[in-house]
């Protein structure tokens, strides 16, 4: 039980990127690899903000003064994850763009059924 | 066979992590690189926010390869998608209720005033030009949803968001010929906690949020164009 309260964010960003993984190897609908894509982001978003955390922790920013240095969190996580969040979104929607020209072509959304594909 | 096959893999790779996840303990240690940052940020960068001060500051360059990648992203949809735009299939869409067409009358300005301070306070509160450009593509997103056949000028947005990419690049390259760095902060870094202080990271932010913005509202054009 110790265990897992320790470890609980841990655990929680990498069930988030294995329920991901998983879909993304075992599905055939192409739209629902994308969404498995998605929530493997956000998995790692997580995972990223949670190895700069810092237990009762502020924020890096010196709005007021009288803030402690040694108790805010590390910076360079959340200025990583900053950026992806955006691009993910952007990637995403080229992700979705590319399955709608593939239903055009192809007719079918189902990954084993377009023959050009081996997955 | 394949989800059997699925799960055994994940087993596998969930046990390496374990493993070496044990080493890294959770809520204690901070890395070498975020304690300078912490500590000397603000002397070295004139930021109040710490994080806007890695991402544009010691980060700079690395934020131009990031938007270069959203720049592609949103050049590849558009060549996807423009192809097609000839031939219009005219579909009868229900025009939106009337609470939602008021609601966006009523919430787009706020959106925009939110978006756009946001942008301009990204070296002193939480916030910055990603944020602040993703709360004004969803304004637009809005006015997609609620006014019917409105649509931005797709000119203009190109514009803007050249604009944005060449204010970032451009800078650099001044600061290339003033300093002796790329993106070097040639401007004065004032008082910490002013609006105007910290050299060129409230312009590059501005810059960002401006490129972000219309990017994003790009995209939204492109998808909601293809789905008529």
């Amino acid at each position: 039980m110790n265990f897992l309260s320790e470890n609980i964010y841990y655990i929680g960003a990498f069930s988030l990127i294995f329920i991901g993984l998983y879909i993304v190897l075992v599905k055939k609908n192409l739209i629902k690899v994308i969404i498995g894509f998605s929530i493997l982001d956000t998995g790692i978003y997580l995972f990223l903000i949670t190895l700069g955390y810092i237990t009762d922790g502020t924020a890096p920013i010196f709005s007021k003064s009288g803030l402690i240095a040694d108790k805010m969190v590390d910076p360079v996580p959340q200025a990583l994850v900053l950026t992806a969040i955006v691009i993910g979104v952007a990637v995403l929607a080229l992700a979705i763009s590319l399955a709608v020209k593939l239903y055009e072509h192809y007719g079918t959304l189902n990954l084993r059924k377009i023959k050009e594909q081996k997955w | 066979m394949r989800k059997l096959i699925g799960i055994l893999l994940l087993l596998i790779i969930a046990l390496g992590i374990a493993l070496s996840l044990k080493e890294i303990p959770f809520g204690i240690t901070k890395t070498i690189i975020g304690d300078h940052f912490i500590n000397k940020g603000i002397e070295e960068t004139g930021a109040v926010n710490i994080v806007t001060s890695v991402v544009v500051g010691y980060r700079a360059f690395d934020t131009l390869g990031e938007i270069t990648i959203l720049f592609t992203a949103t050049i590849g949809l558009g060549a996807l998608f423009g192809i097609y735009k000839k031939k219009k299939v005219n579909l009868e869409i229900e025009p939106p209720s009337l609470i939602v067409f008021t609601g966006t009358r009523f919430l787009f300005p706020i959106l925009i005033l939110t978006g756009t301070y946001i942008i301009i306070h990204g070296h002193l509160t939480p916030g910055g030009g990603f944020q602040g450009g993703a709360i004004i593509a969803s304004a637009f997103l809005l006015m997609y949803l609620g006014c019917k056949g409105k649509r931005i000028n797709e000119n203009l947005s190109k514009v803007v968001e050249a604009l944005g990419g060449l204010t970032f690049v451009a800078l650099g390259i001044v600061g290339l010929i003033t300093g002796k760095d790329f993106l070097f902060n040639f401007l004065s870094k004032g008082e910490p906690a002013a609006l105007l202080s910290a050299g060129i990271i409230p312009i590059i932010y501005i810059a960002i949020g401006l490129k972000v913005g219309s990017e994003l509202a790009g995209i939204i054009d492109n998808l909601i164009e293809k789905s008529k």
